[in-house]
């Protein structure tokens, strides 16, 4: 590692950034650690608030939700003839980091909770009901921990903040109903908004609604009429919910209201790590371009297979003979690609040059013209924008096979001496280069895709592996945009080996953070 | 403008004569006709195998032609009339499902921009369309590639390395450990291009091209077994669809003497 930074300022300067960062990284997962080692997190005093409030900072926004009452558990004055325990410290919000489809409820965990306790939500449009059973669980399930994810800290990191001590329910679109006796579902239109469509129950063979209490004549048992409610929180704006605890068919209700709302969140907390990395490694990039347009003369390493281009086309130019130029399978907008037709740009200067002649046959009708553009670009800049004719940059199909079948056509009648395959390919590129060796061409493959590598590398006599094909593209051109682009990826590379080091090494003693700075919540 | 209607119109309504038309191409003998033209076919792309040949040249002209035909209308079919013409036309769907919506016109007029190039002297104008295309489509992936590559991929390589091996299980754990932690780290170095692979970091880096031949010759195997399921494939399409069943058996049992 020191014989990498020797000598780079901008590289010792992102280790030390790195360093600052993993500090940073201990100090905010402190009560994290704790937690994980048995601390207990004491719960804040009681808060109310505006329903919709608790999406921005999840624990914290948990804490400081929109309703928040302090209750002891029953067992006092509010208790019933049987012991029912009665939900405490219970808090609901607009689940934090979603497209407002969904709303929480969380209230805090008895000591030893069995499944003889059962919590039930209810749900309604108005505050005097009527109430629906959204959800009901035995009291040893669903708590805060198992749903971490969805309520990150400020740092995404922070997930150890969510005890067991607390259960959570997320009322996300549902179709809350009752069914018959024979668990047939009767289907409602599509949910619109927050409707109530109580009495909505089966139907007799003319098609009219069996009314609660009906003796079915078949089975001669009562049946139960369908209620549903159709919940879409987004379209809702307002509901109401209530909790209920049940032991031995004995309930206890917190008496309190609870009213919340679902918003659409702009920020997504879970993908800070993103935001991080992503302006991080931009700016690094920024600066090495920066850097570039000062001195175009930036070292890069030279690629072993670069020198068979010039190699590949005088041979083909002694041979006379065509060229073949392969931009790979996907479209512009794919980096392969770009770098596929940087390279071209310098193989059509140097065909320009030896007046050889070059064939581009194209899968996508966007590329194709900007090959075409390309090439016709660097037989001007070559002084020989006679030589140049559009038509042998040409489109064949977007049919994967078909224009592989059609490219082996073309190396089997045209027998081209050289063979270039540059860019993205999926299956066709062993058909491609085994007729190309076939033939008896010099080929130079360059691409990212990983499964297809192994059959470029056993059948060409070249290979630029993956970012090799990128490096090419930037020592080729020598263009300020694409060599800062590697030089900054570069910088990425070293910071990113030495958060491997550092975060195997605190793994390998127990410490997770660092780890967790790449865990991608989203 | 007849045939524009045509292909306007929606599928599900079909007219008696595009009926009886259908009820051929589907009736027995077009299906035993069609099963007849993809296996020849099939063998005339065969015979490149052998060398370039006319019965190959006449499979691939017409598979080009038709793959390109076919993508065209598929083009039409799934994007052109359903996200821009109805949009603009709603008359046009019959399903009524369509409200009108002059925002397509945006993408309309940036996809006519690239066909200027057939213009000379407006060709720049399809500039702006690829700018917009490529600007954009790497401003919405490079968040996804970030989340769902790399950052995955790096919160995967840090792994704890078991320095207290007490069970086979535990040798096995750090053996995988370690080759995960060199392997990574080698080939972060071999692709560094700023320094030259010399001395310790050649050494390396050479580390790192034998990691990654050694995951392209894992990579080749398993990919040619599912290429050889591929022509598996097809040779069964040739012998079950093709020959009939019970030829094929005739002719094992003749091999095997029954």
């Amino acid at each position: 590692m020191g014989y990498l930074l020797k000598g780079h300022k901008p590289m010792r300067n992102l280790i030390r950034l790195a360093t600052l960062i993993i500090i940073l990284a201990c100090l905010c997962s402190l009560p994290a650690i704790g937690q994980e080692t048995g601390a207990e997190v004491p719960d804040k005093p009681a808060a109310a608030g505006e329903p919709g409030d608790a999406e921005e900072a999840g624990p914290e926004a948990l804490e400081d939700a929109d309703i928040v009452i302090g209750m002891e558990p029953a067992g006092e004055e509010e208790a019933s003839a049987v012991e029912v325990p009665l939900p405490s410290q219970v808090t609901v919000g607009d689940l934090p980091n979603d497209d407002g489809t969904a709303v929480y409820l969380t209230w805090d965990a008895f000591p030893q909770e069995t499944s003889d306790v059962t919590y039930t939500v209810y749900l309604a449009e108005s505050r005097d009901g009527p109430w629906f059973e959204a959800v009901s669980f035995p009291a040893n399930e669903e708590y805060m921990e198992e749903y971490g994810h969805y309520f990150p800290g400020f740092f995404w990191f922070q997930k150890a903040r969510h005890p067991k001590s607390r259960h959570v329910v997320i009322v996300e679109d549902v179709r809350i109903g009752e069914f018959n006796r024979t668990g047939e579902e009767i289907m409602l239109p599509e949910p619109v908004g927050f409707t109530i469509e109580p009495n909505v129950g089966p139907k007799n063979e003319d098609g009219e609604p069996i009314e609660p209490g009906v003796i079915d004549e078949l089975t001669g048992e009562e049946v139960v009429s369908q209620k549903f409610v159709e919940v879409e929180p987004r379209k809702v704006g307002t509901m109401f919910l209530k909790l209920t605890s049940t032991v031995n068919g004995e309930t206890a209700t917190y008496p309190e209201i609870l009213e919340v709302g679902a918003r659409q969140n702009w920020f997504d907390t879970g993908r800070l790590n993103v935001l991080i990395f992503a302006v991080l490694f931009g700016a690094t990039v920024l600066y090495f371009i920066a850097r570039a347009r000062r001195d175009p003369d930036l070292f890069i390493r030279k690629i072993s297979g670069l020198d068979a281009v010039d190699e590949a086309i005088g041979r083909a130019t002694e041979m006379g003979k065509p060229i073949l130029y392969l931009n790979g399978m996907s479209s512009l907008a794919d980096l392969p690609t770009l770098a596929a037709l940087n390279i071209l740009g310098r193989v059509a200067r140097r065909v320009a040059n030896y007046e050889s002649k070059l064939t581009v046959p194209c899968r996508d009708p966007i590329v194709l013209t900007v090959a075409q553009e390309i090439v016709k670009a660097g037989y001007a800049d070559a002084g020989r924008p006679d030589a140049y004719n559009a038509d042998d940059i040409f489109f064949l199909t977007e049919d994967q096979f078909s224009y592989a079948a059609a490219v082996c056509g073309i190396m089997m009648r045209d027998k081209p001496a050289a063979n270039f395959f540059m860019g993205y390919y999926y299956a066709e590129s062993l058909i491609l280069a085994e007729t190309g060796a076939s033939t008896g061409a010099i080929q130079i493959a360059g691409t990212d895709a990983p499964t297809q590598l192994p059959f470029f590398v056993t059948t060409c006599d070249y290979t630029l592996i993956g970012e090799e094909l990128y490096a090419a593209s930037a020592y080729l051109s020598r263009e300020p945009l694409v060599l800062g682009s590697l030089k900054g990826q570069d910088m990425a590379k070293v910071f990113m080996m030495f958060m491997i080091v550092v975060g195997t090494l605190l793994m390998t003693f127990g410490v997770n953070f660092v780890k967790d700075l790449f865990k991608a919540l989203g | 403008m007849l045939n524009l209607a045509i292909l306007l119109q929606a599928e599900s309504e079909l007219l008696p004569w595009q009926q009886s038309m259908a009820d051929f191409f589907f009736s027995d003998g077009m299906v035993t006709l069609g099963t007849w033209i993809a296996a020849g076919l099939t063998l005339f792309m065969f015979s490149f195998v052998y060398k370039d040949n006319p019965l190959f040249r006449f499979g691939e002209h017409l598979y080009l032609g038709i793959s390109a035909g076919y993508l065209m209308s598929l083009y039409f079919f799934n994007n052109m009339k359903p996200k821009f013409f109805y949009p603009l036309m709603p008359f046009l769907d019959v399903s009524g499902d369509t409200t009108l919506n002059l925002w397509v016109l945006i993408p309309g007029i940036l996809g006519l921009f690239i066909i200027f190039r057939l213009i000379p002297g407006w060709g720049w104008l399809s500039r702006i369309t690829f700018a917009f295309y490529i600007g954009g489509f790497t401003g919405i992936t490079l968040p996804k590639v970030l989340n769902g590559l790399l950052l995955p991929q790096f919160y995967a390589t840090i792994d704890r390395i078991p320095y207290m091996v007490t069970s086979w299980d535990e040798l096995v754990l750090l053996i995988n450990a370690l080759v995960l932690f060199v392997g990574a780290l080698s080939v972060l170095v071999y692709f560094f291009f700023s320094v030259e692979h010399r001395g310790f970091v050649g050494g390396v880096s050479r580390v790192g091209i034998y990691t990654l031949m050694i995951a392209f010759g894992a990579s080749f195997g398993y990919t040619i077994m599912a290429r050889v399921s591929l022509l598996i494939g097809r040779m069964q399409f040739l012998m079950f669809d093709w020959i009939g069943e019970e030829i094929v058996g005739r002719i094992a049992v003749l091999f095997h003497g029954g």
